[in-house]
């Protein structure tokens, strides 16, 4: 199933996030040039188009995550029982991404 | 001409690997991931990011240096098998596939001490100004 394949490309694709994670984390500790440079890159077109991929493999990759775990104690095997968890899980992913982009750019926090 | 006897080539070959211990990981960090980076997700959102002294601030608060370091150390354990069952099983070349493992397990405890020493740093040092 796609679902399957999509787990793997978004674990890789937050696999790559972690270096971003650990920049971020290295030029806050760093002078303050470093982290004007962190910040300028991050909040480029690029970089926004980057973190709006992270977020939306993030969300996925967490609500899979959790079907995947629900499989593993034995529930939810059936063919139509995992078609229909697929569906809730693009769904909640969707939801979930979007509750994100709305309490980063438009809660009221100085960007 | 071998010092092995025929038999010996063929019994005792077992699993493939670490195969128990590689799932039960997997899934252990998934279970502490989930926590860990909601936690983050939030905190992040409702974070002045581009304000480097008002980041710091945050990183140095309460109990969030210890949480950032079990999140990226976590993130990093889960990555790092994540990544290399995608490697053992699309990297057909034996010697690329070895090399591409190493490098897999050095880059991602590379990345997990600097960022661990990074969270660290900000919360001694912050402490230190008071």
């Amino acid at each position: 199933m796609a679902t399957s394949i999509a787990h793997r490309a978004s674990g890789i694709v937050l696999s790559v996030g972690l270096l971003l994670l650990a920049w971020w984390l290295m030029a806050a500790a760093g002078d303050e040039a470093g982290y004007a440079l962190a910040v300028a890159v991050i909040g480029s077109g690029f970089g926004k188009l980057l973190l709006a991929g992270w977020l939306i493999a993030f969300c996925y990759h967490l609500c899979n995550g959790l079907r995947h775990l629900n499989w593993d104690l034995g529930r939810g095997l059936e063919k139509a029982e995992a078609r229909r968890s697929a569906a809730v899980v693009i769904a909640v992913s969707v939801v979930l991404a979007l509750a994100f982009v709305y309490a980063a750019f438009f809660a009221g926090v100085p960007r | 001409m071998s010092l092995r006897t025929p038999l010996g080539k063929v019994l005792g070959r077992g699993s493939a690997k670490q195969g128990v211990a590689h799932w039960w990981a997997q899934r252990v960090s998934a279970v502490a991931l989930v926590p860990l980076t909601l936690w983050f997700a939030f905190q992040v959102v409702h974070l002045p990011t581009t304000d480097q002294f008002a980041v710091r601030e945050w990183i140095a608060s309460g109990l969030n240096p210890v949480l950032l370091v079990l999140l990226v150390g976590t993130i990093a354990w889960h990555s790092a098998l994540g990544v290399q069952v995608v490697l053992e099983d699309y990297v057909p070349n034996k010697a690329v596939k070895l090399t591409a493992l190493l490098a897999n397990t050095f880059i991602h405890v590379v990345v997990a001490f600097a960022a661990s020493y990074a969270v660290l740093r900000i919360a001694f040092t912050t402490l230190a100004q008071g």
